[in-house]
């Protein structure tokens, strides 16, 4: 038996192959090879072959017969091995096969391993690939480790606690005590996990949300120094203090606020604080800001700081960076109901994302608008929606022409005006317009009996431009039918 | 949570796979496949979020991803994570392979994908965000970098060792041999 060839050798060939059937041919020689070679139990290239077995795994060949290598893989005294052979577990295996149960000794042992990266290979792999079993096996082990004094293996102990009790919510008290003292660390990564963990512990379970609310005054603290700390080079990105945790415990902050008012009377300084102070010039400043007008929308903070978060939106509108313009309109979208005044004050920037290039935010925008029309501003807005029902893409044309009808029945100046503004949808959304529309309008004019005469000069004209459009066409000759319009002619209507 | 980790190049070849979520190979490479056609259809003018394909989606998901050259990383994630801060995860992730790397190009990604993986289990595990400081991340992989080539020396390094006695032209060698000119007799003085 040959030596088998490395992974770059392997990789090279594939590549050279010039057709899929080459690659096919390649691959399938190869695995037979590697087959061959874990018949033999050979320990030495074992490692190199479950390399070259992950590599076709990625490209989409079925590598399920390297399973038990890299159970084989695992259970040896190598670090090298032992990483390649946690890899290949958390690439191929699953919960639903039977084969990760024999891995819970070797994860048990590696957990008590002395050397940190190999505890910490052994966390990671139960994080991703645990079952309800495994986790009740191992709860014991991990949150021995939350408490251990290195910071490497603590972060990672507390992210395999997350998994373990998204898996099985019922072990969320074994962890409980160890995570209060986690917030005391100054080591960042411990900080963040800790945060998650927290987050996390109260997303799933109301009792645990009242018992970590003692936490507010921490975390407030925690923000403060990270804000007020001035530059700190190994937590900088880009100018800003350690920007993943300020988000992190903006979120958690939300989480706790939310329906309690107590809790968010004590963060209302702080948010005020970091939606004034952040710098906004580049992204990392904008993701905070995002995310502390997320949290004053949510919790019951008082109404000087929704208007300041409303404003930042509006700032975040007029950005030149698409995605910022997105997130806006975004958030915009999920708290216009809550605070319809404040996010009137920017009606016309949000008009002016309806020609914007990228269909996303037209999306957003359109959606937007709808929800800010009203009896005062209707004239204008369907103006703004005629332009933009002419110019959009044929998926957005029913749903917009439909909502253009009720906004329009809601809020219409006069029944003249609303025909009119009907007609122009019917004509400009053409063949778009759904089937419960023309029965509505149908249903309009025939109650608007003193505009007969100008709805049949109107209809006439329309059809007589294009004949194509179905629902125009089906409007008139539905109307013509009933009973109102023939009276109409009978009372002398000249038809 | 972020669900998925997707690497591919211009034309669609995977160059990183990472699923947080079980699905089956031939599931896998449907996401890959409708991702790729997805992003690849996006100019660069437009925003770096997407709604999520009807594979990998539902209404909870959505895709963030950037371009670089010639790979799009795509991150597919769910509500509880910041959009904007996904966008910086992914610059985070990006530097440390260049740091890792010296000035990373997609070859690098190609022939070293074991590597990356290890990587990427440093910044992210289980779908959670585990560690942002880029300084933090590079050291504990060039200390397990050190601890694997410390275990390799020669034991584990077999094929160096068959492929060197192989190559070993004994032969020719002997033949190559340049012993040391012996002394003439004639100046041999007794």
């Amino acid at each position: 038996m040959p030596t088998p060839i490395r992974l770059r050798d392997l990789i090279r060939q594939i590549r050279a192959a010039r057709t899929a059937a080459d690659e096919r041919a390649v691959v399938q020689k190869q695995c037979a090879y590697i087959r061959t070679t874990f018949r033999e139990e050979d320990n030495t290239f074992r490692c190199r072959n479950v390399a070259k077995l992950l590599y076709i795994h990625m490209l989409g060949y079925p590598a399920h017969f390297g399973q038990l290598e890299c159970l084989k893989l695992i259970a040896s005294p190598r670090f090298t091995d032992k990483r390649i052979g946690y890899l290949g577990a958390m690439l191929l295996l699953d919960e639903r096969t039977d084969v990760h149960l024999l891995i819970t000794n070797s994860l048990k042992n590696d957990m008590n391993h002395q050397t940190q990266f190999v505890v910490g290979l052994s966390l990671c792999t139960l994080g991703s690939i645990c079952s309800p079993e495994m986790s009740r096996d191992l709860a014991g082990e991990v949150e021995k480790l939350l408490k251990s004094s290195n910071a490497y293996i603590k972060k990672k102990a507390a992210l395999c606690a997350c998994h373990i009790i998204r898996k099985v919510p019922e072990l969320m008290e074994i962890f409980i005590p160890a995570t209060r003292s986690l917030l005391t660390e100054k080591n960042h990564g411990v900080l963040m996990t800790a945060v998650v963990l927290i987050t996390i512990m109260c997303e799933l379970s109301p009792d645990t949300l009242a018992h970590f609310k003692k936490l507010v005054p921490n975390l407030v603290r925690i923000l403060k120094n990270l804000i007020m700390a001035g530059y700190s080079p190994e937590h900088d990105v880009s100018g800003v203090s350690d920007p993943f945790l300020q988000v992190k415990i903006l979120r958690l902050l939300r989480i706790l606020g939310r329906h309690d008012s107590e809790a968010s009377e004590s963060m209302n300084d702080i948010l005020a604080q970091v939606a004034t102070n952040t710098e906004t010039s580049k992204n990392v400043g904008n993701a905070i800001l995002y995310e502390t007008v997320l949290t004053i929308m949510d919790i019951k903070s008082e109404s000087g700081l929704r208007v300041l978060a409303v404003n930042i939106l509006g700032r975040f509108l007029l950005n030149t960076d698409k995605n910022i313009r997105y997130v806006a309109l975004n958030t915009l979208l999920r708290t216009v109901h809550a605070d319809t005044q404040a996010v009137q004050r920017h009606r016309s920037t949000i008009v002016e994302c309806l020609k914007d290039p990228d269909v996303s935010i037209r999306r957003r925008a359109m959606e937007l608008c709808f929800v800010l029309i009203n009896g005062s501003n209707v004239r204008t807005m369907m103006k703004e929606f005629i332009v933009f029902l002419e110019k959009a893409e044929p998926e957005f044309k029913p749903a917009c022409a439909s909502k253009m009808f009720y906004a329009a029945e809601k809020h219409s100046p006069s029944r003249r005006w609303h025909l009119d503004t009907m007609m122009k949808v019917l004509t400009t959304a053409g063949n778009y317009v759904q089937s419960d529309v023309v029965a509505n309008l149908v249903h309009l004019i025939s109650s608007a009996t003193d505009l007969h005469a100008y709805m049949v000069k109107q209809l006439f004209k329309a059809i007589n431009q294009d004949i194509s459009q179905q629902p125009l066409v089906q409007v008139t000759l539905t109307w013509i039918e009933q009973p109102s319009c023939r009276d109409s002619a009978n009372s002398g209507v000249d038809l | 949570m972020i669900k998925a980790i997707l690497v591919f190049n211009n034309h669609g070849k995977p160059r990183l796979i990472k699923f947080f979520q079980y699905y089956s190979e031939e599931t896998q490479q449907n996401i890959i496949r409708e991702t790729f056609q997805l992003v690849s259809k996006r100019d660069d003018s437009v925003c770096n979020f997407l709604e999520g394909g009807s594979l990998i989606g539902g209404s909870d998901f959505k895709l963030i991803y950037r371009h670089y050259a010639t790979l799009y990383f795509v991150f597919c994630v769910d509500s509880s994570e910041s959009e904007l801060g996904i966008l910086d995860l992914i610059q985070v992730f990006v530097e440390t392979l260049d740091k890792c790397f010296e000035n990373v190009c997609e070859l690098d990604l190609i022939f070293h994908v074991d590597k990356v993986q290890y990587i990427l289990s440093e910044i992210v595990m289980g779908g959670m965000v585990l560690e942002t400081n880029m300084n933090e991340i590079v050291t504990q992989i060039e200390a397990q970098n050190k601890l694997e080539k410390q275990e390799a020396g020669i034991s584990a390094a077999p094929s160096r060792a068959v492929s060197a006695v192989k190559n070993m032209n004994l032969p020719q060698q002997i033949k190559d041999i340049k012993l040391p000119d012996l002394p003439s007799i004639r100046n041999l003085q007794f």
